[in-house]
């Protein structure tokens, strides 16, 4: 992939900030999603609450099944391929996908490499914990990141960890001494020129979205506030009492995630929200996949 | 001078830097309050044009923000916001502002792997570095409007009065220059125009 095709990746990236991307399993979902101001969908057999509780190796979803939802709406089309996984991650492209998500909500498939992103034309989104994971993604390739969270869980927790991480490691390397860049890069484990890149500009070379566990309006504005770019709400959505409702009220609160009054009002009245299992409750946690 | 940036979803924060840069002050708008305070040309940024009608409407913005652009408000729209001013858009059923007669054809170019950028020349501003993503071009136009730039054979930059559109995103690359114009048009209009909004 040449420097413009990355560059261009990053500007789609760009273009859904301030947005709401929502998982979705079924054209009807889709639609419901679009009509209620999703900025994209993520197209996928099973929203991780549900692969959750089945269990089992988790795949690639049927490309028929993305199709159909490619048809159903006019934003754009995400889909999620397993770590390392590049065959599935070759296949999505070729049917034009906008954006693949290397995603540890699948079971991975390579335990050390993630996919040579580079290698596509396509753009990749990949889920980081903290500083270093996001940047040995992007330097593979990804042209947005997202946090990990725990997802499938509705519970918040992990992403707000994950994003309060990156963030304080940004403000660390952004204070330091020029001269102490090449250990912080060691540390890291990532390359110079990217955490010279943090360090000048106090944020990450591409844009960050928040997910994993966000389940109400004021979860989507706790993550704006805490410096997300916009958020990914999977389960959350669609294993509630009144999908369409939420899935409107949380798209306004990414609007106007500071105001208040705002958000009581998208608060009310939304009725059941997804039950939610806490982190102590799971046995797996998705977010320790594909470091 | 200042600007108002719609910052409903998108990427208006791209504006607002090309804007601070060239020395002009701008301000979001995210809800009704914000359209009450005084700004003298307005940007509809990129972003998903569904997000962005649903909120204005939902906000209840639109109609405020549809009669300031007819009462001659300055307004640049780049990419979404070009789509936001179409009278008319040909493969989609959409509720726009519909203030600006031309015809647009939503994601023209297809899905991402359409994306592309190009230099070429702007009509009153020279060669620039466009960019394109998920972009729509312009089918037609009435007879008034004016034509700024073609793009392999597409229409991708067009204004009408106190009405600027383009497909791509100059808030994207590094030359200012459609920012300068759209300030010379407000200039341009502020001094002939009959009430202010």
């Amino acid at each position: 992939m040449n420097e413009s095709r990355q560059e261009l990746n990053r500007n789609l990236a760009q273009m859904l900030k301030g947005g709401v991307i929502m998982d979705v399993t079924t054209p009807e979902q889709a639609k419901i999603a679009e009509e209620a101001g999703a900025c994209a969908v993520m197209a996928l057999e099973r929203i991780p609450a549900d692969i959750r509780a089945a269990g089992g190796v988790s795949r690639m979803s049927d490309p028929q099944m993305i199709k159909g939802i490619q048809e159903a709406v006019s934003i754009p089309v995400m889909a999620k391929c397993r770590i390392g996984h590049f065959v599935e991650a070759q296949i999505l492209q070729s049917i034009e996908i906008d954006y693949i998500d290397e995603s540890e909500v699948l079971s991975p498939a390579d335990d050390i490499y993630h996919i040579d992103k580079t290698k596509f034309y396509v753009p990749f989104v990949c889920g980081a914990r903290n500083l270093g994971e996001a940047l040995r993604r992007i330097s593979e390739g990804a042209t947005m990141i997202r946090t990990k969270g725990e997802p499938g869980t509705g519970d918040v927790i992990q992403a707000v960890r994950h994003i309060r991480m990156i963030r304080s490691e940004i403000l660390r390397l952004h204070g330091m001494d020029e001269s102490d860049l090449f250990e912080a890069a060691k540390e890291l484990q990532a390359p110079y020129e990217l955490v010279k890149y943090v360090h000048d500009n106090a944020k990450l070379p591409v844009v960050n979205f928040a997910a994993g566990g966000i389940a109400t309006p004021a979860d989507a504005a706790l993550m704006m506030q805490l410096g997300a770019e916009g958020v990914f709400v999977g389960s959350g959505i669609f294993k509630s009492g009144n999908p369409a409702k939420r899935a409107q009220a949380i798209v306004k609160a990414v609007t106007n995630y500071t105001d208040a009054k705002v958000l009581a009002s998208l608060s009310e009245d939304l009725g059941e929200a997804m039950v939610g299992i806490n982190e102590q409750e799971i046995n797996l946690l998705m977010a320790e996949r594909g470091k | 001078m200042t600007v108002g940036i719609l910052a409903l979803q998108g990427a208006f924060i791209e504006h607002e830097k090309m804007l601070s840069q060239i020395g002009v002050t701008s301000f979001e708008i995210r809800k009704k309050d914000d359209l009450h305070r005084h700004f003298d040309g307005l940007i509809l940024p990129g972003g998903e044009s569904t997000v962005m009608i649903k909120l204005l409407k939902e906000l209840e913005m639109f109609e405020e923000v549809k009669s300031a652009i007819i009462n001659g408000l300055p307004v640049f729209g780049t990419c979404a916001g070009m789509i936001l001013l179409a009278k008319d858009v040909c493969n989609d059923k959409m509720n726009s502002l519909s203030t600006m007669d031309i015809t647009v054809r939503r994601n023209a170019y297809g899905r991402q792997l359409g994306s592309f950028s190009a230099i070429a020349e702007m009509k009153g501003i020279g060669k620039i570095p466009m960019t394109f993503i998920r972009a729509p071009y312009i089918d037609s136009v009435k007879d008034n409007v004016e034509v700024l730039s073609i793009v392999d054979g597409h229409i991708v930059a067009a204004r009408e009065d106190n009405q600027l559109a383009t497909s791509f995103h100059p808030e994207l690359t590094q030359d200012v220059s459609v920012h300068k114009y759209f300030v010379e048009m407000i200039r341009g209009t502020k001094s002939g125009r009959r009430s202010s909004v």
